[in-house]
């Protein structure tokens, strides 16, 4: 019962996460910025996910949320070594 | 009791995950703007999938434990992730609010003898570019 309440604002919350990420990564001044906010996208991707997980009694959207944190690593990692080394496999 | 949980535990990750993108957006430089993001991964994610996997558990007939995989996941990740971020960041000279540690112990002397000593900073930072 509590739950129809709780999840709404959570939802709102989450998406308003997700427009101020969008922001910075419009706006943000340099590339470190941009990649952070691409990072912090992806970990707001995830816990949409999980919410819409409980909203829909569904447990089929874990994979889905493993996954997106695997590739999420993987691209904050390949941007980073890219500023840094100018290379990502040497 | 269980739904007051569940309800609390929701709100309280929805909160640190907005709390989190706030400070990505709000503060000054790109140093402090790396410690945002962090509450969102270990606090806001970490109370969702807590969450969920209380709801799971008691609602279906045995112990959900792929919540458990994504946060240990997201939990080894984030520091490596955020390591990189700020090595990228240095490498790239990237503008800090705080004084250079040379320039702080100098900044004792007065303002004006620091305002002397940032074009050999910058000459230095050419410096170690060429």
């Amino acid at each position: 019962m509590l739950m129809n309440i709780a999840l709404p604002i959570a939802l709102t919350l989450v998406a308003a996460a997700f427009a101020l990420s969008f922001w910075r990564l419009l706006i943000g001044p340099s590339k470190p910025d941009r990649i952070l906010a691409l990072d912090t996208l992806y970990i707001n991707a995830i816990a949409l996910l999980v919410l819409l997980g409980i909203h829909l009694s569904s447990a089929l959207y874990f994979e889905a949320a493993l996954l997106i944190a695997l590739m999420g690593f993987v691209g904050t990692v390949a941007l980073c070594k890219y500023l840094l080394r100018g290379d990502i496999i040497e | 009791m269980l739904d007051l949980v569940l309800s609390l535990l929701i709100l309280a990750g929805a909160t640190f995950t907005f709390i989190g993108s706030l400070g990505l957006a709000r503060l000054q430089d790109f140093y402090t703007r790396l410690h945002g993001p962090t509450k969102a991964t270990t606090l806001g994610v970490g109370s969702l999938l807590i969450a969920s996997a209380l709801y799971f558990s008691t609602r279906g007939e045995s112990i959900s434990l792929h919540e458990v995989l994504v946060t240990l996941f997201l939990f080894i990740t984030a520091p490596a992730s955020a390591h990189l971020l700020s090595k990228a960041a240095l490498h790239l000279h990237v503008r800090s609010l705080a004084p250079l540690p040379q320039e702080s112990a100098i900044a004792d002397e007065g303002s004006a003898q620091r305002q002397k000593d940032s074009p050999s900073a910058e000459s230095n930072k050419l410096f170690l570019k060429t």
